[in-house]
């Protein structure tokens, strides 16, 4: 059985949302 | 319902301005752009790998239809704009070359098996496909990887970078690319059957606002719509968080590309259109008030083939300077003669990709292919 749609679409959500943090904790926020 | 759907608008709304906070009104506008495109392409069913597969086997030729309709719409603002302002908006131009011919046919081969392109990755994944979240986690690595070989691979040999309004001014270079579209549009409609040639109102409208946003991204963002660049360099910043030297690489120590390295996803235009386009689309499945089945699950085996055929995907994807957005899309939509000859080795590889498809994708129930 596969998981479901919307527990799959919040993983890949966590996905991004990880390489986000990852990126904005070693960069920074941009100099706006 | 009403819990589930304010949630989305909040997660929209939150999205849109943690970028204008956090990296300026640019950046804001362009989440919006990535996040209108996962709309129309989740919400009105508008892709690319799967049109160029119901072509083959079913005849269907409406959705490839759609495509060159969105790509003609945007070719007639996008030229013009291009030659008024040299100076601020460019082309998806790249040069022909062996690595670039064999990129694309890999890619349109990779691309069926892994049901989605570069776009269709981020939907898939974004809409809760479990094969588009693997793909997805695939196709960084796997754009990363193809560009710590890139330079050997263009090494192998390339023409020069050739454009349509180079060869033909901008009314010229826009005649060409119109006759080249209404050309491939002559051919599907004489290999569509009857009944299956017409794109339903559905789509049309999905060319119009793909065509409108695709336009947005070029003034906004100075530069055609793409993706390939953004996943290439989510896997660089990963690369470089696990200790990763990558100034010692010739594609990252390149000026520009060490610049995008150095600073943050917020300030790079694919990144921000990706994650608005995964989102968007993410969107549109929690809306409805049916998500809909999850897939069929596969077998252990499948899944590994998803990934490697992913990994292989996003190499190609960087071997030919884009995928269907970026090379097919953006490239004809702008004049690149290099979007007509990936189209042609795309479609080449996407044929076989189809044939290999129910070899690799074997569900874990009855004995038939994936659907």
């Amino acid at each position: 059985m596969s998981p479901s749609r919307p527990l799959i679409g919040l993983a890949a959500l966590a996905l991004i949302g990880a390489i986000l943090a990852l990126d904005l904790a070693r960069t920074g926020a941009p100099d706006l | 319902m009403f819990l589930r759907r304010a949630t989305v608008l909040v997660l929209i709304l939150g999205l849109t301005g943690f970028a204008f906070l956090m990296a300026g009104p640019r950046a804001g506008l362009l989440v919006m752009v990535g996040l209108g495109f996962g709309l129309v392409l989740e919400g009105l069913r508008f892709g690319f790998a799967g049109p160029w597969r119901m072509i083959v086997t079913d005849r269907d030729g409406r959705g490839l239809l759609a495509q060159l309709i969105a790509i003609g719409m945007v070719a007639a603002v996008a030229l013009p704009l291009l030659g008024a302002n040299p100076a601020e908006l460019a082309g998806a131009h790249a040069p022909v070359g062996f690595a670039m011919v064999l990129g694309a046919f890999v890619f349109g081969l990779a691309m069926q098996l892994v049901m989605g392109c570069g776009s269709g990755t981020l939907v898939n994944a974004g809409s809760g496909n479990l094969v588009g979240l693997l793909a997805l986690a695939g196709f960084i690595g796997g754009s990363f990887a193809g560009t710590l070989h890139l330079g050997w691979w263009t090494g192998l040999g390339s023409l020069p970078v050739v454009s349509m309004q180079g060869i033909a001014g901008t009314n010229g270079g826009l005649v060409l690319t119109l006759a080249g579209l209404a050309l491939v549009g002559a051919v599907t409609i004489a290999r569509a059957a009857p009944g299956k040639r017409m794109p339903p109102v559905r789509l049309w409208i999905a060319a119009a606002l793909v065509a409108a946003l695709a336009l947005a991204n070029l003034v906004i963002a100075g530069q055609p719509w793409g993706i390939v660049y953004g996943l290439g360099l989510w896997g660089a910043k990963l690369a470089q968080a696990g200790g990763a030297d990558l100034a010692q690489t010739a594609f990252w120590a390149a000026d520009g590309n060490a610049a995008r390295l150095s600073a943050s996803i917020l300030t790079d235009v694919t990144s921000l259109t990706n994650i608005g386009l995964l989102v968007g689309a993410f969107a549109v499945m929690r809306w409805r008030a049916d998500p809909g089945a999850p897939a069929q699950a596969l077998t252990a085996v499948s899944y590994a083939g998803v990934l490697l055929a992913a990994l292989v995907l996003g190499y190609s994807a960087r071997l030919a300077f884009g995928c269907n957005v970026g090379a097919f899309f953006s490239g004809i939509s702008t004049g690149s003669l290099h979007g007509w000859v990936w189209l042609v080795a795309a479609f080449a590889g996407s044929t076989l990709g189809i044939r290999l498809r129910p070899v690799l994708l074997r569900p874990t129930t009855g004995r038939g292919a994936y659907a």
